[in-house]
């Protein structure tokens, strides 16, 4: 009898006890949007952006004598002077006067790694990413970008092909096509939308153009790479099931003129850090 | 040829907190490649962190590490200027070592 009634009482207190959890307001956490959780995420892993692993190893590329020339890429014109590193990346891409052509970082890296290193520009292009020479240029965009990371982008728009490729890119950026009848467009051409959970900036105005093109390179956790905006481009082709475009094609600069533009008065924060 | 980590020390009060960030394939010996075959396993199994010589910081890693890990820990002493040495070894018997200066 003792014993019985002494349970009876200790059932009434757990219950007690569980009413008291009820009545309490929900922990924070369990409110948070999924930006919120995402933009949490990044800050934690802040710290340790393994991006930094390549800007090391980049600097080193830079500056190390390679290639059938034997020769390092500190002569290497980004558009701010032969070897002048600082602030290149916000200003790019643009025209050059000894190719003729407006560049990207990259189709500018392959320029110097063919001119002044005796690389074959095109056996770089057809290398998948990730292997080979393609690994170097990863480390060299961490670099090179790093080197403006809190500049604000001013790509430019003086020259008359650098016109011209604002306007291809925006007619590229504008094209539907493929079997699921996509443009870059669709997904990133209005506010507030986003693909599965992940918020797609809008790439046509600001602040969505800078949040978008600004944040490449980064570093992919879920490939554990670094991607540049090349990498990022070749993908979001692959989503749209379009054929995928030419590594440093004038098409994919042509995009870069176009986001790049857009982007201008926003801060790059190149190498970021993405799921 | 094993890539260098990044290693942050900094002396707060009493005790010194030190970030490293590991630069390591850490393949865990569960995933194919494009032909299908199994990636053989490639981790580090030790890591540790010596101040003054003495061990501040000693773990047994495994495959469920992620790729290029960051580690963080804090320990009791540490004075700007002194040095903090970091090591690991991995399964393949692949050494590394590198230091940093406390600030």
């Amino acid at each position: 009898m003792k014993r019985t009634r002494s349970s009876g009482l200790i059932l009434l207190a757990a219950l007690a006890t569980m009413a008291a959890v009820a009545t309490l307001p929900m922990p924070a956490s369990a409110q948070k949007t999924t930006a919120e959780g995402i933009a949490e995420y990044r800050a934690m892993l802040a710290d340790g952006n393994p991006a930094e692993l390549y800007e090391a190893k980049g600097e080193g590329l830079w500056k190390e004598a390679r290639g059938p020339k034997k020769a390092s890429l500190e002569k290497c014109d980004l558009g701010k002077g032969p070897g002048v590193v600082k602030g290149a990346f916000v200003e790019l891409p643009r025209y050059f006067a000894d190719t003729n052509r407006v560049q990207d970082l990259e189709s500018r890296l392959l320029t110097c790694m063919e001119q002044q290193q005796g690389f074959s520009a095109a056996e770089i292009a057809k290398t998948p990413f990730g292997a080979g020479e393609q690994k170097t240029i990863e480390s060299l965009v961490a670099y090179i970008s790093a080197e403006s990371r809190d500049m604000k982008f001013n790509v430019p728009q003086a020259h008359a092909q650098e016109k011209l490729m604002y306007e291809v890119g925006k007619k590229v950026f504008y094209l539907r096509g493929g079997p699921y009848d996509f443009s870059c467009a669709s997904c990133h051409g209005a506010d507030d939308k986003r693909v599965r959970l992940q918020d797609l900036p809008n790439l046509t105005k600001q602040p969505g153009a800078a949040v978008g093109f600004g944040s490449w390179p980064a570093y992919r956790v879920s490939s554990g790479d670094l991607w540049s905006m090349q990498r990022r481009l070749n993908d979001c082709y692959r989503q749209q099931r379009f054929p995928f475009p030419g590594y440093a094609s004038d098409a994919t600069i042509a995009l870069g003129v176009f986001m790049g533009v857009n982007a201008r008065g926003g801060q790059s924060i190149a190498p970021a850090l993405k799921r | 040829m094993s890539d260098p980590m990044r290693i942050r020390a900094q002396a707060q009060g009493d005790k010194t907190t030190v970030r490293v960030l590991v630069s390591h394939e850490m393949e865990s010996g569960q995933r194919r490649d494009a032909a299908g075959k199994l990636v053989p396993a490639w981790f580090i199994q030790n890591i540790n962190a010596t101040w003054n010589g003495k061990t501040v910081m000693s773990a047994q890693w495994g495959t469920a590490v992620s790729k290029n890990p960051f580690v963080q820990f804090a320990f009791k002493g540490g004075k700007a200027g002194e040095k903090v040495v970091v090591s690991w070894v991995d399964n393949r018997g692949d050494k590394r070592s590198d230091e940093a200066v406390i600030s």
